[in-house]
């Protein structure tokens, strides 16, 4: 069963068409990438799905609802979380209440005016902290960690949200390889032990095949390809993209 | 109890105690004048907490708060001056006055982005007040303000400041619990999160306009209170306390004092209105000094007077610690 489904999503800023006509199923309990050159319209696409941006055409439908033109925020809470290219977290906040805000949150506990905050889902908060591997940072600031231990804490954030579908837009990016191995490793991880549907974009091939089961691939706004592996290995199209004309 | 938390609630003891002492403490030798001075500086503290609530914890640069605390302190006063009001009620329904006042510019405000935008809106606003204040002399009696707001004796003497300055203290207490309560409840730790990072907010799922409406209501509903205690202290007010520098002054002594500490706009409260009551004694330029002593600490004390003592203090303890 498809969790999302995208039927001729279109938009343009001005002259240019940033997402030209997309049309997108990812099925439940799938890890699927969206790959392509820069400029493909990948970011815009996770943009639309996401609800940052509203599309000029087209429908989006999340668990069977039409989410076109719903707010970042409606999307969020009927179990859609995102992770963004440039890392996005509460920076002047310590790492466990990075966690505890969005859990506090996402129970309906943001009200709360009088309750006292210490304590509050401290062991909610930790399951998850340990499920990213961070929970031997938890009093630290969210601001200093380094690059990889920021994306599992964005990831943590995301989690927190309890999402069905996970969109991560370039999971990887600006990172070494042992962290990229590393996000690699977690991202699987954590599909599998949450039995999460993630749908993300990335640059580095070799990251796409070790754990993507799906790929759809972008170039100039458009889908040029999608199926398996194997076959967007093979597909003439992809490699002109990525290997040039040969 | 934690060894921090111990050491919290003994410092808010002594202070707690100290203030209870204060006027005891005056009384052998001190005139009444500082006495006055220390229920300004308390009265002060609290409208600049209230808005730091907006400012320090939600990240918002409101520049009419001279609205709210303008609106208490009329409120109060008209009660008491065109009703005869009993002063209970003049007292608990002005700063709900402000909270209203607060809720309609805060529906209109917090939807803006853009700090620059806030900031010109919210001031727009406080203007309106003002000239409704100082145009509407039927109903506010204009620019003579209102003279002689009656206040019973025994919140108030011609003789003594003692019994009002208890009967704030006692008030500004509470307040402050209050709003100490809130900065650290779930809803404090909301308020700094979307301050941190508004998209990560809202993609958590937080709908920001709710969560800052809010708080723009919590502090407009302090300063209003900050604005009674302000009228009743004074037994007059003009439209002058509605003007765009009131609305300057309040984020003045957020950075004096140190926006990232709850006490700190309290300590730059305390700056402020002993350098204008020093200085004023001796200059008539205290406009200009109080520009030196901001751009001084702009430049060199970015976190504030309080920001800066903290910071050596943690620098003290662990160089000692090591």
């Amino acid at each position: 069963m498809a969790i999302l489904k995208i039927k001729g999503l279109k938009k343009s800023f001005g002259g240019l068409m940033a997402v030209a006509g997309v049309d997108l199923e990812v099925q439940d309990g799938r890890i699927q990438c969206v790959i392509g050159p820069n400029g493909a319209g990948k970011t815009t696409l996770f943009n639309l799905i996401s609800g940052f941006y509203s599309c000029d055409e087209g429908e989006i439908l999340f668990k069977g609802q039409n989410i076109t033109g719903l707010p970042p925020q409606k999307i969020v809470r009927m179990g859609m979380g995102r992770s963004f290219q440039v890392t996005n977290i509460f920076p002047k906040l310590t790492v466990f209440e990075n966690i505890q805000s969005t859990i506090l949150y996402s129970k309906g506990k943001g009200l709360n005016l009088f309750s006292n905050l210490k304590g509050l889902e401290k062991e909610k908060t930790e399951d998850i902290l340990s499920m990213v591997g961070l929970d031997q940072k938890a009093g630290e600031m969210a601001g200093v960690l380094p690059a990889g231990d920021r994306k599992r804490l964005e990831f943590g954030i995301v989690l927190a949200t309890k999402p069905d579908l996970m969109l991560l837009d370039e999971p990887t990016c600006g990172m070494s390889r042992v962290e990229t191995t590393d996000t690699i490793d977690l991202i699987q991880q954590i599909a599998e032990k949450q039995s999460l549907t993630v749908l993300f974009t990335e640059h580095k091939m070799d990251v796409v095949f070790s754990i993507s089961s799906f790929i759809t691939v972008m170039n100039f706004g458009a889908i040029i390809a999608a199926g398996e592996t194997d076959e967007i290995r093979a597909n003439e199209k992809v490699q002109k993209i990525y290997f040039g004309e040969g | 109890m934690k060894k921090g938390s111990g050491a919290k609630w003994l410092w808010g003891a002594v202070a707690g105690l100290f203030l209870m002492a204060l006027p005891f403490l005056l009384g052998k030798g001190f005139s009444e004048y500082y006495l006055y001075l220390a229920t300004k500086i308390m009265v002060w503290a609290l409208y600049a907490m209230s808005f730091n609530m907006v400012l320090g914890y939600g990240g918002m640069m409101s520049f009419g708060h001279a609205a709210f605390f303008g609106i208490g302190a009329y409120t109060c006063s008209l009660l008491l001056i065109k009703v005869s009001c009993p002063i209970a009620l003049a007292v608990a329904v002005a700063p709900f006055a402000a909270a209203a006042a607060g809720f309609i510019i805060g529906y209109f405000s917090v939807r803006i982005k853009g700090v620059f935008y806030f900031a010109t809106i919210t001031l727009a606003f406080a203007q309106l007040a003002y000239i409704l204040a100082f145009k509407w002399r039927s109903f506010t009696f204009g620019d003579d303000g209102i003279q002689g707001i009656p206040v019973p004796a025994w919140i108030s003497t011609d003789e003594t400041y003692v019994n009002y300055y208890f009967f704030s203290l006692i008030i500004i207490l509470v307040c402050i619990y209050v709003l100490w309560k809130i900065v650290r409840s779930p809803f404090g730790l909301m308020l700094k999160s979307l301050r941190e990072n508004p998209e990560r907010a809202t993609f958590v799922g937080m709908k920001v306009e709710n969560y800052r409406l809010i708080a723009f209501v919590i502090s407009a509903f302090f300063s209003g209170i900050a604005g009674v205690l302000y009228a009743l202290l004074e037994t007059s007010i003009a439209p002058d306390i509605l003007f765009w520098s009131m609305s300057g002054e309040v984020i003045l002594m957020g950075l004096l004092g140190g926006m990232n500490l709850f006490f700190g706009p309290a300590l730059g409260a305390a700056i402020m209105v002993l350098l204008n009551s020093f200085i004023t004694s001796y200059t008539e330029y205290w406009g200009m000094t109080l520009g030196i002593t901001l751009i001084l600490i702009v430049l060199f004390f970015p976190k504030g007077v309080g920001g800066l003592t903290v910071e050596k203090y943690q620098a003290w303890t662990q160089r000692k610690g090591n």
